[in-house]
């Protein structure tokens, strides 16, 4: 059969970032994939050089719109091991509250959109629901729904105050009975997991050699979790578990995420209730010369900073590594030999970052355009619909 | 292995090549390397030794060019990061991407900021750079100038 390529760009079909996926397929079948990225890029790390210490922490919480708070917890960790300087307990707990509920709602964020991708709307507004609940406990808690602007390397800026926790508390319960339900209904459905179940396989050896991490690796396996190998911050502090899965395709993706969800709800009721008292900052003025790495794990991954000091008030080099950057390559061993109506889910497992904005087309080799993005999520959607009506 | 063990490994079969052996702190060891040294090192350390590759992070120091391959140690809670300072006149060494396919992106990211060469990489196409930046202009390099009189990137933050 002739071989037809399917461009898919430079826009994501489904998330944020602007990428170039670039598919050939066999009929239905795809057999090779080449990614290009770049579309967006901001050159944060030249700009950090010529920022602040204090500066930069805010540079890096814009890099990513959804786990904001990962990349400036990665930053401060790194400034904080050229210091050589624990935080004070009290910032450790405030840090993992921060940083946990941010994980819930990249999780349901994630969740939504897998269900939509599959023509699960009701997946979608559930989830989505319970997301905006805890947008609300982070405003309560930073200020802000997004960009919380709460970290600063000794410490966090800003405290939480003691009669907010109750209320806070209070929502976060809230979504636990709802959330029990949505996992049910996700983890019980025959028709999903037709759908989810061998599609897009990552196996243990791929996910080693890719470097791949945080749920992507763990579904797959690999038991990787830099808050466990870790321990930075307060994870050292209370029982919790590290969720694995073994059979690496997009079900064990989704299994390991609805999960995490769960214990993080766990991380932050446990550390609002133990909020221990103390200062929350200490007051760092100058950052030695010196060169330190801070590794955090964000929603996606692990998340690497690497600074350079020379004892000025900059960083004379700052390195950032987004989880993304390590899982996204990981396509060229899960989408090869699957089908197209699959492409959208398979690319969406590794849950990198999202927006509306949505343009693919799919042409074959003289040119003629097929298929738009919303074309590709509506096979998607349809094949779905085939599985539950043949169950039916 | 323990901690120990891991670090008098890599000390004893590296004896020769090891330039400087820094332990900042017990959680992050920086190794000094010759870039002759670097395959068999990293193959040691992400095979033998099964340790995961973070990234790489490359840096022009004004005299050379420096790149650090951080190797992580999960179970053990360190980071090993192999050092190797490139000439500035002349600026390659060995490709790890035939060893582990996690270096694939970073290499080609290193050889568009900093111009560095990596020899025996598969698919150096450009990764994040736009198609009209000019070939041999380097944006990480401390001697990069802004190129294009119209851009908006460079009127000071």
């Amino acid at each position: 059969m002739a071989k037809t390529i399917v461009p898919i760009g430079p826009y994501h079909p489904l998330q944020e970032e602007p990428e170039f996926f670039t598919l050939t397929v066999e009929g239905e079948r795809i057999v090779a994939i080449d990614v290009q990225v770049g579309y967006n890029h901001r050159g944060i790390e030249k700009l950090s050089e010529r920022m602040s210490f204090d500066q930069s922490t805010f540079a890096v919480e814009r890099i990513c719109g959804i786990c904001s708070t990962s990349h400036p917890f990665a930053y401060t960790q790194a400034v904080e091991d050229i210091l050589g300087v624990e935080v004070p307990p009290r910032a450790k707990f405030i840090r993992v509250i921060i940083a946990e509920s941010e994980r819930i709602h990249s999780h349901l964020l994630w969740l939504g959109l897998a269900g939509h991708f599959l023509g699960y709307n009701t997946v979608f507004m559930w989830a989505w629901k319970l997301r905006e609940e805890i947008l609300d406990v982070m405003e309560i808690l930073s200020g802000n729904r997004n960009n919380y602007a709460m970290f600063r390397p000794g410490g966090v800026r800003r405290d939480i105050k003691a009669e907010d926790i109750p209320g806070v508390l209070k929502k976060i319960d809230s979504i636990v009975p709802t959330l029990e339900m949505l996992k049910k209904a996700v983890m019980d459905d025959p028709v999903l997991h037709a759908r989810t179940k061998n599609v897009g396989v990552l196996s243990q050896a791929d996910a080693i050699n890719f470097c791949a991490l945080g749920p992507t690796a763990r579904a797959s396996g690999v038991l990787r979790d830099v808050r466990k190998d870790a321990p930075y911050a307060a994870y050292d502090q209370f029982p919790w578990e590290m969720i694995t899965r073994c059979q690496g395709d997009v079900f064990d993706k989704l299994v390991v995420r609805v999960l995490e969800t769960f214990e993080s709800i766990k991380m932050v009721k446990y550390c609002l209730q133990n909020l221990p008292e103390g200062p929350i900052d200490l007051n760092i003025k100058d950052i030695p010369a010196g060169e330190g790495i801070g590794h955090i794990e964000a929603p996606r991954g692990e998340c690497f900073h690497y600074v350079l000091s020379d004892g000025t008030n900059r960083p004379a080099r700052h390195k950032i590594r987004a989880p993304t950057f390590m899982n996204l390559p990981t396509y060229k061993a899960t989408i090869v030999g699957e089908t197209i109506s699959d492409a959208t889910i398979i690319l969406a497992g590794i849950d990198p970052c999202y927006c509306c904005t949505e343009r693919m087309a799919v042409r074959d080799i003289k040119g003629r355009k097929m298929y738009d993005g919303e074309d590709l999520i509506r096979l998607s959607q349809e094949k779905t619909e085939k599985i539950r009506s043949k169950m039916k | 292995m323990t901690r120990e063990e891991v670090l008098n490994n890599i000390r004893e079969k590296f004896k020769g090549d090891i330039k400087n052996f820094l332990e900042r702190s017990p959680k992050r060891i920086y190794i000094e390397i010759p870039s002759s040294a670097l395959l068999s090192m990293a193959t040691y350390i992400f095979k033998d030794l099964g340790a995961r590759f973070n990234i790489a992070s490359g840096l022009d120091t004004r005299h050379n060019f420096e790149i650090l391959y951080h190797f992580s140690f999960d179970l053990l809670d360190l980071i090993v990061s192999l050092r190797v300072v490139l000439p500035k006149d002349k600026p390659e060494i060995v490709s790890l991407t035939p060893l582990l396919e996690g270096a694939n992106w970073i290499e080609r990211e290193i050889t568009e900021m900093l111009g560095i060469n990596f020899i025996g990489h598969p698919d150096m196409r450009r990764l994040l750079l736009p198609p009209d930046w000019p070939e041999g202009v380097y944006p990480l390099r401390r001697d990069y100038k802004e190129w294009d009189p119209d851009a908006i990137r460079d009127r000071g933050v």
